[in-house]
């Protein structure tokens, strides 16, 4: 039943390819495996980036005259599932979560070496179909929720191709949380005591926990959902006798704490990241621990925020709004502590300090408007606007993506031995940030003053503000330039990074750049302050 | 990129450091039972939510036979113990005695399949037929899969655990091990299913 | 010290002030059109300027370390080892709690006054069969509620449109039509996949589902014609799916409603 090996078995590494040939075959290294998780997932990042720029394309008039109206919602559709489950999720928790997590908890690989490249192996060819199947008849094009009956009545084939895709993609996400949970807790190196371990494996342990309670619903949703489709059940169809809500509890069920599945790890990776170039310790580490938990405990048991507008009755609206609003509380302190972090540090300000530093403003700002649209009054006139794609944009990308760039600019040394160059970090870092909000910020206005979500036509008075949200995009599209032409020039002669560059002290940097296929030359080392900054440890150098 | 040249050494190192830890495959495992656990839990719930709010159109209320759900779940939980059984021998070197004992439980589970088939086809409703009997089927051939599996890996492990050639014994009881809890918590699913969809 | 306090004083009441200014200065909203809308406008100017507070704190807070405790090029060494502090972390656990239940509380009320806690009834002549299940809605009230006598409507909501039936006069429209300052009732089905009735004006939104009918009640209070908008994905001309309501003076009202009716149904 299960792919386990022993990790013993996993070291036939001279029969492996070797060079960058390693990164297209099923290897087994949680290293390669990282970065074939970050490579693939920049990929398909940059097919979403497409999508979504025909989406403000169409959107800088008022009629629909980009593209017909059909292909619109077959591109919404791709650009949400695709950036959810193709770039989000497996960048934030595959790339970094198998990059990282052996490091930090003394291990030389991950606890299930083959599974891991199982689901990794996953994602390209689901995520191909999915980008194929506009191809055959038309993608889906109920939106990324797809709700039922919409996604009962649009063109089948597009629908359950999506279905299908998601379901691989859920099957490797299901795969990858039970590695990560199996290293954390069993793989530890002797000695190492949870409460030492750094943040973001805390992070990837609550992510996985969700993953593991979560994805497997809207698994078994989305198999009732394409037996309504082929086999003519009833499940969701009302003609039938079925129950649309069903579909929205479910789906909600695993949808939400997929937020937290896009955010916690980015949560664990800021906190790896401020100490090293605040050169202070993390404050709080254990109020962060308890808060991530608390987020987990929470995140399942707020779905149907997401339905106020549906049929949902009103005690169900009422537990469901103060839920939701409490999630703040663990997620204030945590960004507390990041400012706290901050406070008192000798800031180095580089373009992994400023990804982190705009992450916490954006996600700030995302962050109260989640609190005001866990309001039940709040939300029912702004539900389904343009107000919650701003908002969730501001905790996504604004968020989640800010924090891969952060990361990337902290690891590439590490991963590659050569520094990035921190002028055009920096630059990448301005034009990002000014698109971003340039892009986002004016759609709160739009959603309040009457522009619904996922319309390829609007009202006319709407036309100056949308073009301006535009013109952000654009400059977030431009954004991805500097940022490709650094990390190629980097490769090809970047400057050499040594070892430790940043002079940081958690596991990862205390072997070479990059480091050898089982991590160590020796034995593990044994870090018991990841965080140790301004003790006597670290003032060496 | 990397130096291979130490990779011997390493493996050594690796083994040592691999000592230390306990097997943890299992724990592997009960994960994945809990997370195929909450994929049920998700049918049982939409299955109440329908039964609550959606009744069922005049003229449509079946009532289920209880006789063969019944035998069905002594059979299960017969089997349950069968393949404990089947552990118990094999720990004890017994290969012939345990190999004897999986290809009883596996015969269970060949009955529980026929039964289950047998229901199907004896039911006064078909799968379209509306949102109860769409239910129905959809829960109990869910866990009918389950079942096909386990029974076609218990055939795998029967065969594994011959005395000459087979890769099980008393030193190696992981995959036994392994696919016995996967029994049990197919075993215990149906129960919850049985108590779910036959007697409430 | 006495300075440094000073300064911090001086910060915090200048954020202050500033949130309260443009809580109170800047409007992101549009018209106010129902009994709803005024209520609704006042928890947002609330939500508005505690996060504003929260927002603009956090923003200095961030940008002042980036600046006061950047690592000048002289510098070596690292940051004070400060790992935590139990008493700050108490503080900013407890407060936000307090805020997120008395934000909580609050729009409990208001969403109490808005109707949204209320039985859903909906005294519509023609539906007879109490069994028939009602999901959810808004059932908004007004002081004067008895003394009107409330108007019933029956939305249907299809790819790509709205109909509106007025089961008094036996005649369907395209057009909402609405006497101002009257308690409007309404029952909303839909007659294939979800769509949502939405008047930014009005500040109410509720989805038309399929198979289960909702109802949403309001009171317009201001005389005009104002889009309704489908909130909810429905197919490809989701954009386009808008119809208008007219909220007319009662006599303006009565008349449109007289030359619709159909006279030759009696019941
Ligand atoms: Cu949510
Ligand atoms: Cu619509």
């Amino acid at each position: 039943m299960t792919i386990s090996i022993d990790p013993q078995k996993t070291n036939n590494e001279s029969l492996q390819p070797k060079g960058w040939l390693r990164y297209f075959s099923f290897s087994l290294d949680h290293k390669v495996i990282g970065i074939q998780y970050l490579v693939c997932g920049f990929l398909f990042y940059l097919i979403g980036g497409t999508l979504a720029s025909a989406i403000r394309i169409e959107l800088a008039s008022p009629m629909s005259d980009f593209m017909p109206r059909d292909v619109y919602n077959q591109v919404l559709t791709l650009h949400g599932t695709i950036m959810i489950f193709l770039w989000i999720v497996p960048v934030v928790n595959g790339a970094f979560g198998n990059y990282l997590i052996p490091f930090y908890v003394g291990a030389r690989d991950m606890a299930f070496p083959r599974l891991n490249a199982v689901a990794f192996w996953l994602i390209p060819p689901s995520g191909l179909m999915l980008v194929a199947s506009y191809f055959v008849e038309g993608a889906a094009q109920a939106g990324w929720t797809a709700y039922p009956p919409l996604s009962i009545t649009t063109p089948q084939s597009g629908q359950i191709i999506w279905i299908l895709s998601v379901l691989l993609l859920g099957g490797s996400s299901i795969f990858g949380g039970i590695n990560f949970i199996a290293t954390i807790i069993k793989l530890r190196r002797p000695g190492l005591k949870l409460m030492q371990l750094p943040m973001y494996c805390w992070a990837m342990l609550g992510t996985s926990l969700l993953v593991v309670l979560s994805t497997p619903v809207l698994a078994g949703t989305l198999i009732l959902l394409s037996f309504d489709i082929i086999a003519n059940t009833g499940f969701f169809n009302p003609v039938l006798g079925g129950n649309v809500v069903v579909y929205q509890h479910l789906f909600w069920f695993y949808s939400h704490p997929a937020v937290y599945i896009m955010v916690l790890p980015a949560f664990g990776l800021v906190s790896e990241i401020l100490p090293v170039h605040a050169r202070k310790p993390l404050f709080g580490y254990t109020t962060m621990v308890f808060s991530i938990m608390g987020i987990v405990v929470l995140g399942l048991v707020v779905w149907a925020h997401h339905m106020f507008t549906s049929g949902t009755p009103p005690w169900m609206r009422l537990f469901f709004t103060i839920a939701t609003a409490f999630i703040a509380v663990p997620t204030g302190i945590k960004f507390f502590n990041w400012v706290a972090t901050l406070w008192g540090g000798k800031i180095s300000i580089n373009s992994a300090m400023l990804f982190s530093c705009g992450f916490i403003i954006n996600f700030v700002f995302g962050g109260i408007t989640g609190v005001a649209l866990a309001q039940v009054p709040f939300d029912i006139h702004v539900h389904d606007t343009y107000f919650v794609v701003a908002h969730f944009h501001y905790i996504v990308y604004g968020g989640t993506v800010f924090i891969i760039f952060s990361s990337i600019y902290h690891w590439f040394p590490k991963v590659t031995g050569k520094m990035l160059n921190e002028k055009l970090g920096i630059f990448h870092f301005i034009i990002t940030f000014i698109g971003f909000n340039l892009c986002f910020a004016p759609q709160h206005w739009l959603g309040l003053n009457g522009m619904p979500r996922r319309v390829a036509e609007y009202d006319p008075q709407f036309q100056f503000v949308n073009q301006i949200s535009s013109l952000g995009a654009l400059l977030m599209a431009i954004s991805t330039i500097p940022f490709l032409i650094n990390v190629f020039l980097s490769v090809r002669n970047g400057k050499k990074a040594g070892d430790n560059p940043w002079n940081a002290l958690t596991p990862e940097w205390l072997t070479s750049s990059p480091p050898p296929v089982e991590n160590w030359e020796g034995e593990a080392p044994l870090v018991e302050e990841p965080y140790g900054y301004g003790k006597k440890l670290s003032e060496q150098k | 990129m990397t130096t291979l040249d130490s990779s011997k050494e390493i493996q050594k190192n690796n083994s040592e450091v691999n000592e230390t830890h306990e097997d943890f495959r299992m724990f592997g495992l009960i994960t994945f039972l809990i997370a195929d656990g909450m994929t049920f839990a998700g049918f049982f719930a939409a299955y109440l939510t329908y039964k609550a709010v959606n009744p069922l159109p005049d003229g449509a209320i079946y009532e289920l036979e209880l006789p063969i759900p019944t035998l069905n779940t002594i059979l299960l939980l017969v089997s349950s113990a069968t393949f404990h059984k089947a552990g118990k021998a094999l720990l004890k070197d017994k290969n012939s005695d345990s190999q004897k004992w999986l290809f009883f439980t596996a015969f269970l589970g060949i009955i529980f399949l026929t039964c289950q088939l047998f229901e199907y086809f004896h039911l006064p409703f078909g799968l379209t037929d509306n949102l109860f009997a769409s239910t129905f089927y959809a829960l109990t051939g869910f866990h009918g899969l389950h079942v096909t599996l386990g029974t076609l890996m218990i055939l795998i492990i029967a065969w594994q655990s011959r005395i000459n050639g087979g890769r099980l014994n008393s030193q190696n009881m992981f995959p036994l091990e392994a696919v016995e809890l996967y029994w049990h918590f197919v075993d215990g699913i149906w129960v919850i299913l049985f108590i779910i969809l036959y007697l409430l | 010290m006495l300075n440094k306090n000073f300064y911090l004083i001086l910060i915090i009441s200048l954020v202050f002030a500033i949130s309260f200014w443009i809580g109170f200065n800047v409007n992101l909203l549009p018209a106010e059109a129902s009994i709803n809308a005024p209520i609704y406008d006042e928890l947002f100017k609330i939500l508005f300027i505690i996060g504003l507070i929260i927002f603009i704190g956090m923003t200095i807070a961030v940008i002042y370390s980036l600046f006061k405790f950047r690592k000048r090029n002289d510098q070596i060494g690292d940051g004070i080892a400060l790992e935590g502090n139990l008493s700050l972390e108490i503080v900013w656990t407890i407060i936000p709690s307090i805020i997120v239940l008395l934000i909580g509380l609050y729009s409990y009320n208001i969403y109490d006054r808005m109707g949204g806690m209320k039985e859903l009834n909906h005294n519509h002549e023609m539906m007879s069969s109490n069994t028939e299940k009602i999901w959810a809605g808004i059932s908004q009230t007004s002081d004067n509620e008895i003394s009107i006598n409330n108007l019933s409507i029956e939305v249907s909501a299809m790819q790509f449109a709205f109909l509106f039936n007025y089961p008094k006069g036996n005649f369907i429209s395209g057009e909402l039509h609405v006497p101002v300052d009257q308690k409007v009732s309404m029952k909303m089905e839909s007659k294939d996949v979800i769509h949502a009735f939405w008047v930014p004006e009005f500040r109410i939104k509720q989805d038309i589902i399929p198979g289960q009918p909702t109802i949403l009640n309001f009171t317009p209070t201001k005389v005009g014609k104002y889009p309704i908008i489908c909130a909810e994905l429905c197919g490809p001309y989701h954009g386009g799916m808008r119809a208008s309501i007219i909220v007319e003076e009662e006599s303006d009202y009565n008349e449109w409603f007289n030359k619709n009716k159909k006279q030759e149904v009696n019941l």
